[in-house]
């Protein structure tokens, strides 16, 4: 069959080369649609003129996705993924491998870094609305996109095989031990032995480097192109599509994403790269925040470290883990009572009603004769889930922060505070201020999900304007 | 927008606010005249470290022959740092096996390669708490070894340096600490325990603390040979990045003009 007929594509700037590249194109496009895509994703993908610092995040989290798989190729070529060679081939890597102390560090500081960046482009989110409608889709592919990023550092910290790698897999899968009846079995399965050990480290590493990638680039796939389906919100939070070019038929406030978000987020990248390399050159384990000291231990399955610690990202949540003592169920149980009470007040349907107050019998009884550590385990899965619900909990007439009123403008920043405030204690030992602190915080962290519709309604907004400020 | 920035500010700030570590022990600090960058006290170090060190601990992870980064040619390191047959390039292993080595100190030697780098803590960097360790041993009868250690209570290691810095003791004092209200009958006596050198070895005091500090500095070039190179490369990498950001923000100037 012919290749499809299609017109010529013509090249825009001049030279010498304009007729044959122009031939090259041509026979290309016929075959795969190649200028369509060039234009519905770069040249004519209109994107809002007034975005600010923070639509940064969004073309910095895929420059440090590149990051961590062209380094992590490189990583594999010198790595041992066995119990006893691990720990010995990092340092060759470090010491003997040409330029591996180089790609060790871009892949260690662009860990930490994958996740500020993502922390700050879900900030944005909350900030501006981006995940309500028409975006729910976005976020709810961002969010796996953030499970799958949780699963592809937790999987990946095992493998240079320190204590703290160590350690960290061996509490995160007891964690799966206190689920009943299947918990034994289930840790069991996913360890492949009775504690951390060689079979461990290679299904980790196989997770690592083939499964988890492999779920990411797809999912960073389907975020893209739902974001190009339905356009980018951006920090008025009002639809472009709305107010179009007669003529053109291209938002007024829309601009190319190339060349100028492309020029733009270049600006960006370098920026990005300036404090990446800082810290990468001149201080790579940031104060044992990035790279733990007790890591430079080799793993030790009979010594168990005195503090365990797991990295900082994950800390808000493992202080929600730590938080749910015994006593701690009696508030979550008052708690419960009186969050039931709120929604059979507010719903209407009879039989909603009866589904809450069943619903919430359940897990009443289920909070006193299960053990507290299962909760904790519980508490802490749904503390990230939760944030699925976002664009259904905020029932707010504008999205954007900037025409929120004060109460949902305190609410966010307190959300934040209560976030850092969980991770600070998730790295330090347990002591009695700080489990009563961080019960406090876990507390507020749900509160700010859970009461979401009904702050977002009492909010006095302001009215959002037709077209973005600029 | 102005909330955002200080969140974001705050954001940023977070892993500063705090050291991630629980230890609460003083630590000496290294001199601070010790330069990572002086191969003379490198060399030194390495001299100790080969002498008095790789008896028991190995540097496992570290090749003979990277040594040249201290300034010594691949002869030098043959004829004044291996002692085994061990060829130059090969890696700074020791003969002890591990079961021996559990039968005689209750734990194997740990291998020291990056030693300096894991014991960092809030407390000091982990060249301090090398500098420390080595200067807190103290007589203890009632250790199989006859020594114990300040820092490292009931430590398996015996002094090894011992001929070098004599023999420390551990003395208990009362101290009266003054009160806040500075009345005499308000103080609080308080027993402080410190380190008494009962009998000098081959080294005074100041040169016990010298070659230590040597040592250590060695044990923290051991711990990541590239650190060196790695802030060298650092500063030309910032350098490009500056021209870049200078060239990139021209460009953005440039195309964004026409955006109204």
């Amino acid at each position: 069959m012919a290749a499809a007929e299609k017109p010529p594509v013509t090249v825009t700037w001049a030279g010498p080369l304009n007729e044959p590249v122009g031939c090259v194109l041509t026979w290309v496009d016929q075959r795969f649609p190649m200028m369509s895509l060039w234009r519905d994703h770069l040249a004519e993908y209109y994107a809002p003129k007034n975005f600010n610092f923070w639509y940064y995040f969004g073309s910095l989290a895929m420059v440090v996705l590149v990051l961590q798989i062209a380094t992590g190729i490189f990583l594999v070529m010198h790595y041992k993924p066995d119990a006893a060679l691990a720990f010995a081939s990092v340092e060759y890597i470090m010491r003997d491998v040409p330029g591996g102390w180089l790609i060790r560090y871009m892949h260690s500081t662009g860990a930490s870094a994958f996740f500020i960046v993502i922390y700050l482009h879900m900030f944005r989110g909350l900030m501006y609305g981006s995940y309500r409608k028409p975006r729910e889709l976005i976020w709810i592919f961002g969010m796996l996109i953030y499970l799958c990023l949780m699963a592809e550092a937790f999987f990946g910290y095992l493998l240079p095989w320190g204590q703290m790698s160590y350690w960290g897999a061996q509490v995160i899968v007891n964690l799966f031990d206190a689920l009943p009846i299947i918990g034994h079995d289930l840790s069991l399965w996913i360890r492949g032995d009775y504690v951390v050990s060689d079979a461990t480290l290679n299904r980790f590493f196989s997770f690592h480097v083939i499964a988890i990638p492999l779920v990411l680039l797809g999912l960073v796939s389907a975020h893209i192109m739902a974001l190009h389906e339905v356009g980018s919100n951006n920090p008025d939070g009002v639809e472009i599509k709305k107010v179009k070019d007669p003529k053109t038929g291209h938002p007024v406030d829309g601009i190319p994403f190339h060349p100028y978000y492309t020029v733009k987020d270049t600006l960006g990248v370098v920026v990005f790269a300036i404090v990446f390399c800082v810290i990468m050159f001149f201080m790579p384990e940031l104060g044992g925040y990035f790279l733990e000291y007790n890591n430079f231990i080799p793993a030790n399955p009979l010594q168990t470290p005195s503090h365990i610690a797991p990295v900082w990202y994950f800390t808000p949540f493992y202080s929600i883990l730590r938080a749910t003592t015994e006593d701690f169920m009696w508030v979550l149980a008052l708690g419960l009572v009186a969050y039931s009470a709120l929604l059979i007040g507010t719903l209407r349907a009879q039989a909603l009603r009866i589904a809450v107050a069943a619903i919430a019998a359940v897990l009443l009884a289920g909070f006193f004769t299960i053990d507290a550590k299962v909760w904790g385990v519980v508490l802490m899965g749904v503390s990230t889930l939760i944030f699925f619900l976002l664009p259904w909990l905020d029932q707010s007439p504008v999205k954007s922060i900037r025409y929120k009123g004060m109460l949902c403008k305190s609410v966010l920043a307190a959300f934040v505070i209560v976030f850092l405030v969980l991770g600070y204690f998730g790295t330090q030992p347990v002591t009695t201020g700080g489990t009563l602190i961080s019960q406090v915080g876990t507390l507020l962290y749900f509160a700010f999900f859970l009461l979401m519709p009904w702050y977002t309604r009492m909010d006095k907004t302001k009215p959002e304007p037709q077209r973005v400020t600029w | 927008m102005k909330l955002a920035g200080i969140l974001m500010i705050a954001l940023l700030a977070a892993p500063f606010a705090a050291t991630a570590s629980e230890e609460h022990v003083k630590l000496d600090r290294m001199p601070a005249d010790v330069n990572p960058n002086d191969v003379v006290s490198l060399q030194r170090g390495a001299q100790v470290f080969v002498n008095y060190c790789m008896g028991c601990h190995s540097a496992g992870y570290m090749r003979y022959n990277r040594l040249t980064d201290l300034g010594l040619t691949e002869q030098q390191i043959r004829d004044n740092l291996i002692f085994s047959s061990a060829k130059v390039g090969e890696l700074m292993t020791i003969a002890m096996s591990v079961k021996d080595a559990k039968e005689w100190f209750g734990a194997p030697p740990p291998d020291l390669s990056v030693i300096a780098r894991s014991r960092s803590s809030g407390a000091g960097t982990g060249a301090d708490w090398l500098y420390t360790y080595l200067r807190s041993f103290y007589r203890d009868s009632s250790r199989p070894s006859g020594w114990n250690n300040q820092l490292f209570p009931n430590v398996g290691m015996p002094h090894v340096l011992y001929g070098l810095q004599g023999e420390q003791a551990l003395k208990t004092e009362e101290v009266l600490i003054p009160s806040g209200s500075g009345k005499k009958e308000d103080a609080r006596k308080v027993e402080v325990t410190k380190l008494v050198l009962e009998k000098r070895g081959a080294m005074s005091p100041a040169e016990y603390d010298r070659m230590v500090a040597d040592l250590v500095n060695f044990l923290s070039y051991v711990a990541e040979p590239s650190r060196h190179f790695r802030q060298q490369l650092g500063i030309y990498v910032l350098m490009f990045l500056g021209v870049m950001f200078v060239l990139a923000y021209a460009l953005k100037k440039e195309f964004w003009k026409d955006v109204h």
